[in-house]
């Protein structure tokens, strides 16, 4: 089937477009532009991140480490080299996906749990070397000059592009995963998740599958990590490693569904609408860590497919119709 | 510079027998059933405010305090165990990693409305004393010297008991085991409670010598996978060497390069062992 006629594409562009033009209807624009950056990024590195844990079933822990860096670099070439936004987008994404070369090579021999304390591994030595590397900033990190915003427009009109360039990025990474789920090479990577011997056997060359799936979803997140730093205006190594945001996104991936490509996008919109649910709430807004810790149990006990998963599961009619 | 270096050794070889039983805790779970235990760090941290809470609350002397700590520990894993792990015992390795992770925001969540993430500290001192050129605080002599007990009281009970070798034929074969009539559940949420106790002991044992936020047991977390991996994970023993390595380490480098280098390296050995020997330095070769 050709992919435009798949309605699968058609209803996650749908989704993802729904939630980036949201802030241009919204009464209050620029709050709401916020909210739905903060989902967008979401959705852009669970779906990326799907690409390896969903599809290929490998539990990459520490996948914040390329976000961190290509962030840095991103970072680096706006602040020192007066980058154009585009070129630094371009060379964090790049910079990301090559480290993720280099490393896929050695660390993709791993299986299972070993695999993931590794990922957890090369995060902390990432974020304690960048720490130490003062071309970067060192352990206070770099800021932006507010003159960097003046070629685009002033503070305000850079944040609308940054916006708008995260929303035509997250598209781009939804219909990337949807073109790889239903490719030759999705195909391959799905083989390997349910087993890998096996998947050999049958002639996907397995070392060389796993490298450029792990490739490919490290390019995004490195180009988002540029995206987001350049909104924000200063990096730092906390900040760009943060441990916490990286499991958080294995919990929207499975949440909505891990090896679908709906899932990671409604699993993002509903776990970041909950949280700023919560975080305004009087009752929850101390606990609201422990709200999502017992989400994530319960949806991990008695919904390990996750919403997409158990829809698929309940409703035989859906499946056409969900990816 | 000698001096340094001998003070400083023997300064990281009596936290790494602190090190050694906080990733004995992890690697004793990790044996048994196959479970990394993300909620390690958070029940670290538990150790440390119980022993805050009973010293400042109460006045409790913080070593009796530990006795106590073990005990909770104790039931708190096996109450984990009952509530997170078990139904996803089978599951593929996502689903505990990230079922135990549960764990670990909830007491994050709950530890932070409760505490707040402002610094502790147990000030509680038992002096210290001179040997040579070297100062070593008594907190850390007894620190290294509780560990040792632990140590020993746990190979003792692994070896000699029955409940001990019941949980060493789980290890070693939960079929086997279960067909020769060894209750596995309940054997398994034993184990995972004395992985817990283990940590929350470890825990207790910190907050006589560093000051603590109810973050703080992410740290030591870290370290117990650094040494889990040196030592080879399942592998109770090889825990406490590793932790010894792992302290002498961190003695041993601030001498020659700045002491913010000591992460990265202990990572990028960490993930190279990982790479080359994923059973441990000392593990078996299989």
């Amino acid at each position: 089937m050709k992919p435009w006629r798949n309605p699968g594409l058609w209803l996650v562009l749908a989704l993802t477009v729904a939630i980036s033009v949201w802030p241009a209807l919204a009464s209050n624009k620029a709050y709401t532009r916020e909210v739905s950056f903060t989902i967008l990024k979401a959705v852009a590195l669970a779906s990326s991140l799907n690409i390896l844990l969903g599809y290929t079933g490998y539990v990459s822990f520490g996948h914040i480490v390329f976000y961190g860096m290509g962030g840095y670099v991103g970072f680096y070439l706006l602040d020192v080299h007066n980058a154009p936004l585009y070129v630094a987008v371009l060379a964090g994404g790049l910079a990301s996906g090559l480290i993720a070369f280099l490393l896929g090579r050695a660390i993709l021999r791993l299986r299972g749990a070993y695999f993931a304390l590794a990922t957890i591994g090369i995060n902390e030595a990432a974020r304690a070397f960048i720490k130490n590397f003062d071309l970067f900033g060192g352990p206070i990190g770099m800021s932006l000059n507010f003159n960097v915003y003046k070629s685009y427009g002033g503070p305000n009109q850079a944040l609308w592009i940054a916006f708008i360039s995260m929303a035509a990025l997250t598209l781009v990474i939804t219909v990337v995963s949807f073109l790889v789920k239903t490719s030759r090479f999705g195909l391959g990577l799905m083989a390997i998740r349910e087993n890998e011997d096996a998947a050999e056997v049958m002639g996907v060359v397995a070392p060389s599958s796993k490298t450029w799936a792990y490739v490919l979803s490290a390019i995004f997140p490195g180009m988002v990590g540029v995206l987001f730093f350049f909104k924000n205006g200063n990096i730092e190594p906390p900040d760009a490693f943060n441990l916490h945001q990286s499991i958080e996104t294995i919990v929207m991936v499975m949440l909505g569904g891990y090896g679908t490509v709906l899932g990671p996008v409604l699993g993002s919109a509903i776990y970041q609408r909950l949280r700023g649910l919560l975080l305004v709430s009087p009752l929850f807004k101390n606990i609201q860590l422990a709200v999502a810790g017992v989400l994530l149990l319960i949806i991990i006990l008695f919904m390990p497919a996750g919403v997409v998963g158990w829809l698929r599961s309940r409703f035989g009619a859906l499946r056409r119709v969900l990816e | 510079m000698l001096d340094i270096l001998v003070a400083s050794l023997a300064d990281g070889l009596l936290l790494g027998f602190v090190y050694g039983i906080a990733a004995m805790g992890l690697s004793l779970i990790w044996g048994v059933m196959d479970v990394i235990n993300l909620s390690h760090g958070p029940i670290i941290a538990l150790g440390m405010f119980g022993v805050y809470l009973a010293f400042n609350g109460l006045g409790w002397n913080p070593y009796l305090t530990l006795l106590l700590v073990a005990v909770m520990g104790l039931l708190l894993g096996i109450v984990i165990y009952g509530v997170a792990v078990h139904r996803v015992l089978n599951a593929p390795h996502l689903s505990t990693l990230l079922a135990t992770f549960s764990i670990n925001m909830i007491i994050i969540g709950v530890g932070t409305a409760l505490f707040t993430t402002s610094p502790r500290n147990v000030d509680f001192s038992l002096g210290s004393f001179s040997l040579g050129h070297i100062t070593l605080p008594w907190a850390r002599v007894a620190a290294a010297l509780a560990a040792v007990l632990v140590t020993a009281l746990l190979y003792l009970f692994l070896y000699r008991t029955r409940p001990g070798k019941a949980i060493r034929a789980v290890a070693n074969n939960r079929a086997a085991a279960e067909l020769m009539g060894i209750p596995a559940s309940r054997v398994l949420a034993l184990s995972f409670g004395l992985g817990t106790m283990l940590a929350a002991i470890a825990g207790g044992l910190i907050s006589t010598f560093f000051p603590f936020t109810i973050l703080a047991g992410g740290r030591y977390e870290l370290k117990s996978f650094v040494i889990c991996v040196l030592g080879g994970l399942g592998n109770p023993l090889g825990a406490l060497i590793g932790g010894l390595l792992l302290g002498a380490l961190e003695g041993i480098i601030p001498a020659f390069i700045e002491t913010s280098w000591v992460p990265v390296l202990e990572f990028v050995l960490f993930v190279v062992i990982l790479l080359v020997r994923p059973s441990g330095l000392l593990g078996s070769k299989s």
